[in-house]
Order: C-alpha cells, then structure tokens, then sequence
C-alpha cells in the first residue's frame, strides 16, 4: 500500500539538525497502523509529507507499489485529517462531507448526496445532516470528520491524533464506534496517538518513532485478533501488551 | 417575547441613554443661564429648532448630496479594496510592494493634499470622492488582506489533500473565512467616508452637510452648524447599523450570533 524508505526532514536550511532521519515504514493493506512517539519528533510532520504536503529532504514514499512520486503528485491521493476537526462552520454536516465531491467533480451530485446519508447513517450520524457543525458536540463533530475523510473516496488515510481532543468519555465511546465500523470500511490506516491504550486497542502493528539524527522507527506487533471489543483493554493479554509497549518505550528513552 | 426583546434592550442601553440625557439637560441650563453666548454654545433645543426651520434644505439638498458623496466612495472603495487585498493575497510579491505604499497613503494629512484633488477634479462630486476613496480605501484592503491569511492555512492544507487548486481553495475556505474581518473594515470604512465627505465638501463645494455646517460656522449660526453635525453623526450610526446588520445576516449560520 505504502512503503516509505529512509525519509529524513528538517525545517529551513538542510543542515540544521534533522527532525527526524532514517524512517522506514510498510503499510499493507486493509492495515490498521498507530504511530507513537514523543512531542516534537516529527510525526504529524512525516503524515504532512505522506500526503504531499511537505517535501521530504531525502528518502522515497512510494504509493500503491508505483515508482516513488514527488509530494505535489500525492496531494488528493491520501486521506488526511488533522487534529482539529476544521469543520467549515457555515455549511450543514451534509454540505460539509460533500466538499470532497465539490473539489474533484466526479459523478451527479445526487449520486453524491445518497451515498453521504448512507454514510451518515452508517456512522451513527443519521439525523444529523441539516444540523451545522456548532450545534454538535464534540465527538460527532469528529465523527463528521472522520466521514469527511472518507468520503474523498482515498485508500488510505493519515488520521494525526483524531481523538486526541476529546474527553475521556467521549474518546472510549468513539473507539468503541470506530472498533464496530471498522470490519466494513476496506481502508488502511496510519494513526498518530499518545495514547498507549489507543494505539493497542485499535491498531495491528504500532510503529515507534525516535525524532533527531539518529532516530527511526521500531515495529512493534500487536497480535490481538479482530474483530475486537472495546473493552478488551482489561483482559489480561492486553496489560501483558500494554506493559511490554511501555517497557520498549522506556528502552528507546522515549518515555 | 417582544416585551423580553425590549426588556433586554432596555437594560442594554439605559445606562448611555441615562448619560446622554444628563448631559443635554446640564447643557440646557448652562445655555439658559444666560453666561455664554449662544454663538459660542448654542442650547440642545436651539439646536433642534434650527434642524426645524431648516429641515427643508437640510433634507431636501444636503443630506443627499453627502449621501452620494458617501455612497460613491463607500462602493469604490469596496471595489477596489477588495480586489487590491484578495490580489495581495494571491500574489506575494504584490503584497511585498504595496503594503508600504498603503501606510503611506495613510499617513499623509488629507486636508494638505486636497487642494490638489480640487485641481485636477474641480469643484465637482469626484474632488470628494476623491478624498473619501482615499480615507475609507485603507480599512477594507487591510480587512481583506489579513482575514484572507489569517487562520487559513490548516484549512489551506486540508483543502489541498482534497486536491483542491488555487482558486478553490480561495472560494471554498479562504473567503468564507475572511468575512468576518472584511465586515470589520467595511465598519471602520463606512464610517470614515463620512468623515471624508464632510473634509471634501469644507475644501470646496456648495452642497452637502459640511458645506451647510461649515458656512453656518462663518455666519455665526452656531445652531445651525451643530445640527448639521447632528445630521452628519447620525448619517454615520445609521450607515454603521447597516453594515452591522448585513454582516449578521451574512454571519448568522455559523453560530456566532445566534
């Protein structure tokens, strides 16, 4: 699906320190893929050169098994969903999640419209299409986001911290939301987080990012089997897991 | 519901209105006793009775001759400003050469200059529209400019990943965007054409409302002037809450107002 080799970045002149070097990553498909790492060491920045919008200063991203393109071909070929939801608050949900469609122009609008209700109601948004971005709290808000990103119709998608705003409560409720959706999506994610619990209980492999000169990535594979069940967090595999995560976070002095 | 909606205002209101009324009636009795000239300071009901007697003229010829003095400017101004902040926006290096130009439009003092705009437009409407372009030019570029960049550039790359170009991007998010802080400069912009007007008409002219105040001034009819100046501050307000209430029914769907 993707497979990125050997990609370094550093901000201004190219010999400042690096953000990061080094990095490698294979994505296969239909692949659910967590990247952890600490502040500031390049991760939302690597998603940004993923989706074309940042040019790497060495190293290959390679899409879909073709020849490795340059950033601006891979702009509209990858999902991207930033942090905040960004929303546009004068358009309804249902204009908001037709924005994709209104860019690229592929297809009747009618089409269009039909498959965002199905949407909407697949993702528990049903009666919420008129409503505008203000009127809903902040989980469906990202709900609608998530929709939005889907809805551009791309294989694969960079979600940087999705739910990384959102209180507690409402973060368990949206895993156990995305948990349930996600057998019927057929898409590849790559996943920002700080969240450990997160990055175990939604993903098959978690990557561990290492930012700076001498930094990389380190594979770490998950093993739990799907579909899975939000509340699998207490079972005893799972610490076992989650202690293991950390302790390698502790050994890359990432924690 | 109504009598809430005017409850409401009431309580919003009351304490300028209180203020305003304490001063009239302070004005009042200092003019009725008698100490000061009314030349020097006319009394508020002077005042009222000469925008009375003289409503004719005031209504009749002055008040829309400054009007489109006003109107003319307000729209080229708009015109252009808009199109001259949306281009800097567009091109970098537009910006880079014009925003130096712009504060240095602005720092210099109209009324010095204004006899050269009577030279080259003489004594007609242009020679005011000249100097309400040039005072009420200024708040809509910057308004456009900065609400054009400003906040934009998440929403720049978002649009981007959807493989949105220019000029989508620009229609889709950035002038959407930019709305509130462009009606923030039409506010500052709407109420300097009237002040704009008033200096064009006091260099030259022999109509509108700063003429009418500004010949009164050399008569001595003080009353007169000042309801001139009544007029003119309530031409002011009134073109405000326009814009006000346009920017409101413009702005109503995101939530800010409701």
């Amino acid at each position: 699906m993707i497979n990125i080799a050997n990609l370094s970045y550093s901000f201004g002149a190219a010999s400042r320190a690096p953000v990061f070097s080094g990095i490698s990553m294979k994505v296969r498909r239909g692949e659910f893929i967590s990247v952890v790492g600490a502040s500031g060491c390049g991760k939302s920045t690597l998603f940004k050169i993923i989706a074309g919008l940042l040019e790497p200063g060495s190293g290959e991203v390679s899409l879909h098994g073709q020849p490795p393109n340059s950033a601006s071909e891979r702009l509209g070929q990858v999902g991207y969903m930033p942090q905040r939801d960004l929303l546009l608050p004068w358009r309804t949900v249902l204009d908001n999640c037709l924005l994709p469609w209104e860019l690229k122009r592929s297809g009747s609008k009618e089409e269009a419209v039909i498959q965002i209700r199905s949407m909407l109601q697949q993702f528990g948004l049903g009666d919420t299409g008129s409503a505008y971005p203000h009127e809903l709290s902040g989980g469906m808000r990202q709900r609608v986001a998530v929709l939005r990103t889907i809805a551009a119709g791309n294989e694969l998608l960079l979600l940087d911290e999705p739910f990384g705003a959102l209180d507690a409560i409402t973060k368990r409720e949206l895993h156990r939301w995305l948990l349930e959706l996600w057998s019927g999506l057929d898409k590849t994610v790559l996943f920002i987080t700080h969240d450990l619990e997160e990055a175990l209980l939604l993903s098959d492999r978690i990557y561990l990012m290492t930012g700076g000169a001498g930094g990389g990535m380190q594979e770490f594979i998950t093993g739990l089997p799907r579909p899975r069940h939000h509340s699998q967090n207490y079972e005893p595999q799972f610490v076992a897991l989650r202690q293991d995560l950390e302790l390698k976070l502790y050994d890359n002095r990432l924690l | 519901m109504t009598t809430v909606f005017y409850r409401r205002l009431l309580r919003e209101y009351s304490p300028a209105i209180l203020l305003v009324l304490l001063i009239l009636a302070v004005w009042e009795t200092v003019s009725r006793l008698g100490q000061i000239p009314p030349f020097i300071l006319p009394a508020p009901t002077a005042i009222w009775s000469a925008l009375m007697e003289e409503r004719g003229l005031l209504f009749g010829v002055h008040m829309p001759a400054t009007l489109l003095e006003v109107l003319t400017g307000f729209a080229l101004s708009v015109f252009c400003g808009s199109l001259l902040g949306t281009g800097m926006h567009l091109f970098r290096p537009l910006a880079k050469a014009l925003y130096p130009l712009l504060i240095i439009s602005q720092t210099i003092p109209l009324v010095a200059l204004s006899p050269l705009f009577i030279m080259w437009f003489g004594y007609t409407l242009w020679s005011k529209v000249a100097v309400v372009f040039l005072t009420a030019f200024f708040p809509v570029v910057v308004g456009t400019y900065d609400g054009l960049g400003k906040n934009t550039e998440q929403y720049r790359e978002l649009l981007l990943t959807l493989g949105a170009n220019r000029w989508q991007i620009l229609r889709k998010a950035a002038v959407p965007l930019a709305l509130p802080s462009f009606f923030s400069g039409l506010k500052l912009s709407v109420v300097y054409c009237v002040i704009g007007a008033t200096i064009g008409e006091w260099l030259g002219g022999s109509r509108g409302l700063g003429y009418f105040s500004r010949r009164m001034a050399g008569n001595l009819q003080s009353a007169e002037m000042f309801a001139a100046v009544v007029l003119l501050s309530a031409l002011g307000i009134t073109l405000f809450l326009c814009i006000a209430t346009l920017e409101k029914l413009f702005l109503k769907k995101r939530g800010r107002y409701s």
